[in-house]
């Protein structure tokens, strides 16, 4: 339409570039971390993602066996290889990639390019060669066995290691359940609850129907924060405390207004003949509700029910607040913003790997069910 | 019992008691109370048929009194005690709390929030919206730009970590540094301009929302208007301006003001990125650190962050209210 006279302009070319720019902008920090949950956690510090698929200098060191010196002259020398380490052999599963620089001091291990002979302390060398031999020499007698340190590029190391550490270990397989569990009931029950009261507020005549409209649009944007004291207080005087039960009576009640706001503007857009003729043909009101409004409602009460299974799966305020702060009952949210943040802060590889399992659930509901999600929106937001 | 179980449990008996909630109320009203036969069925039909809305709206009413309304006058009351809340203090806690420096950065850093963020989403959502309007791919730019709304802002904040983080070989933002051979910075450590990198987070969860809605209003708008302006010679940026974004203006009030609301209550991305130090603390992250210390206090931000929205709440009811007539 913009360009109705037939005319393609120029422009053209410019949106279409920055559409392209601001996608990527939009997408790279998400693939950084889907990318790393992937990476070994030494090659996550050694390298950026973004160079991840090509090999990586990482720094690695062996002991050289004292007990293997032979005496030439004057001198004491280990020789040796240093991929016939064990431990060294197995990172690279037999493969000896050249040696990029060494050293002979856990301060400086990559002081020496291969082949230079480094002078240690107390006169003794060391020397390693780009195949990984190295010469070790000394002037008294080798009584603890020398460190060799060294450079050597490992090829990309992608597997599902951190998965693995995460699912089985930290008890995040526990806070993926909590989860759900939390999930579910939260975003199940407010729905019936919400869709009788959006019928009422939609199809029935009664006074006091436009003062409760009006409430359930002011307590849409009423701040959580709120609620959060006098409500924690409340459940521990009745005695639910801090636990599912009342987690779920929390998240319904937030879930509320939005629901009954969604479902009473989708039904009232429902065509009146259907249900004036219903109520001719004898149908009471609830008739009318569960046989016809219901089952026609179905768009609306999946856009809610998407909205809040997202925003329940996602939520760290409440579960915070209304959940108890032991690992059994930790929700991910929490476990990773208390837990891993926390304590393994510098674990790169765990914290994108948790971060991800995390996200992996509502980004499947979102891309499977955008067409709901965007119907949601629309009806409450634009009229 | 496990939480699993217990889950299941409570769906069976909540969508079960629901269920049968309605459905014997109404029989036991249309059967026992107000039958349609005997010596006057249609006063009877008609008393029952003013009882049932309320049948209908009561669970929701009582969960909305209880977990909404109770706690507004509840956390006003209670910000009016002192900590233990055994004394009655007046306002002594809304004095201090107004006396802390704490509470004054994360009063202007709410502000800036408050600020930068609706507006900033605001924008970027209208320019996508604009731009991918008619373009071949553009369904597939929106979905990648919305993505984010779907992730947790403890998860956004995690992906964002590997954008900010001090270390050249993880976070971006030093790589880029480091390979214009500048040493690296901890760009959440900057006074003042770090609560601009935590709000670009949100920006970026919140773009896709306003894109969504503005790209149906952009699509709402009646063609011949556009047309008639093409005819007369505009050029495309006239036509955005002076044509389109005229008549969307109100959708674009609604994003804004929701945006508004959301900014007052994210509290996840501030405690995960930065835990509030650095001068980064919010009004909801403030209002977290004296959560379980300090009932007074909280409750006490609490209802200063419920004073903010209410201008908010007032304005939509009366547009509720208006479009219902």
């Amino acid at each position: 339409m913009d360009n109705i006279a037939g005319t393609k302009t120029s422009l053209s070319w410019v949106m279409n570039i920055t559409v392209v720019v601001l996608v990527l902008l939009w997408l790279i920090p998400t693939i950084g971390l889907l990318v790393s949950s992937f990476r070994d956690r030494d090659q996550i510090s050694a390298s950026g993602w973004w160079l991840s698929p090509f090999p990586v200098e990482q720094n690695f060191s062996i002991r050289a066996s004292g007990d293997d010196a032979v005496q030439q002259g004057d001198l004491f020398v280990i020789e040796g290889n240093v991929y016939d380490d064990e431990e060294i052999a197995a990172t690279f599963g037999g493969e000896t990639p050249r040696i990029a620089a060494f050293g002979g001091t856990r301060a400086a291990p990559t002081a020496f390019q291969p082949g230079d002979v480094a002078e240690l302390s107390r006169d003794r060398t060391l020397s390693v060669l780009e195949d990984g031999s190295y010469t070790f020499t000394s002037p008294d007698e080798i009584t603890r066995n020398p460190r060799v340190y060294f450079a050597s590029e490992t090829p990309p190391d992608f597997s599902l290691d951190n998965y693995e550490t995460v699912l089985t270990s930290d008890n995040m397989d526990v806070a993926f359940i909590n989860t759900l569990t939390v999930t579910i009931p939260a975003t199940v029950i407010p729905i019936l609850i919400a869709a009788f009261a959006a019928y009422a507020l939609a199809w029935m005549d009664f006074p006091g129907r436009g003062l409760l409209i009006a409430a359930v649009v002011g307590l849409l944007v009423v701040p959580l924060q709120l609620a959060l004291v006098p409500l924690l207080n409340l459940h521990n005087q009745v005695g639910i405390g801090q636990s599912f039960v009342g987690i779920w009576l929390a998240h319904t009640g937030f879930g509320l207004p939005l629901a009954i706001y969604l479902l009473r503007n989708y039904m009232v857009g429902l065509p009146r003949d259907i249900i004036e003729s219903a109520k001719v043909d004898g149908a009471t009101d609830f008739q009318v509700f569960v046989k016809i409004v219901l089952p026609l409602s179905f768009p609306a009460l999946a856009s809610f029910a998407i909205f809040q299974f997202l925003w329940t799966w996602n939520d760290l305020l409440v579960a915070k607040v209304f959940l108890p702060s032991d690992d059994a009952s930790k929700v991910m949210t929490v476990k990773i913003a208390d837990d891993l943040l926390g304590s393994r802060g510098g674990d790169w590889g765990i914290l994108a790997t948790a971060a991800f399992v995390s996200i992996a659930v509502p980004l499947v509901v979102f891309f499977t069910m955008q067409r709901y999600l965007v119907r949601g929106l629309l009806a409450g937001s634009v009229k | 019992m496990s939480p699993l179980i217990q889950g299941v449990l409570t769906i069976i008996i909540g969508v079960g008691g629901c269920i049968g909630y309605f459905f014997a109320s109404n029989l036991i009203l249309d059967k026992v109370i107000f039958p349609p036969k005997g010596a006057n069925p249609g006063r009877n039909i008609n008393r029952a048929n003013m009882v049932r809305p309320w049948l209908f709206l009561l669970p929701a009413i009582l969960a909305l009194g209880l977990y909404l309304v109770y706690p507004v006058i509840g956390s006003f009351w209670r910000s009016l005690f002192n900590r233990a809340g055994d004394e009655f203090i007046g306002f002594g806690n809304y004095i201090t709390m107004f006396g802390d420096d704490q509470f004054r950065i994360s009063l202007f850093n709410n502000f800036l929030w408050v600020l930068v963020v609706p507006a900033a989403a605001t924008f970027f959502g209208l320019l996508v919206a604009q731009l991918t309007d008619r373009m071949k791919w553009g369904n597939i730019a929106k979905s990648l730009i919305f993505m984010p709304m779907a992730i947790s802002f403890v998860g956004a904040s995690l992906i964002w970590k590997f954008v900010y983080a001090n270390n050249p070989d993880i976070g971006m933002i030093n790589a880029v540094r480091d390979f214009f051979g500048m040493g690296p910075v901890d760009v959440l450590q900057i006074p003042f301009w770090n609560n601009f990198f935590l709000m670009v987070i949100l920006i970026w969860i919140q773009t896709g929302f306003a894109m969504v809605i503005l790209s149906a209003a952009l699509r709402g708008i009646p063609e011949e208007t556009v047309e008639a302006a093409i005819i007369d010679g505009a050029n495309p940026f006239q036509i955005f301006f002076k044509i389109k974004v005229p008549q969307i203006m109100g959708t674009i009030v609604v994003v804004w003001t929701t945006i508004t609301i959301l900014v007052l209550k994210v509290f996840d991305i501030v405690y995960t990125m930065t835990g509030g130090n650095f001068g980064t603390e919010i009004l909801p992250s403030y209002m977290m650190s004296y959560m379980f210390r300090d009932d007074g206090r909280a409750t006490a931000v609490a209802f200063v962050i419920m004073l903010i929205v209410l201008p908010v709440m007032i304005w939509n009811i009366a547009q509720a209210r208006k479009e219902m007539r």
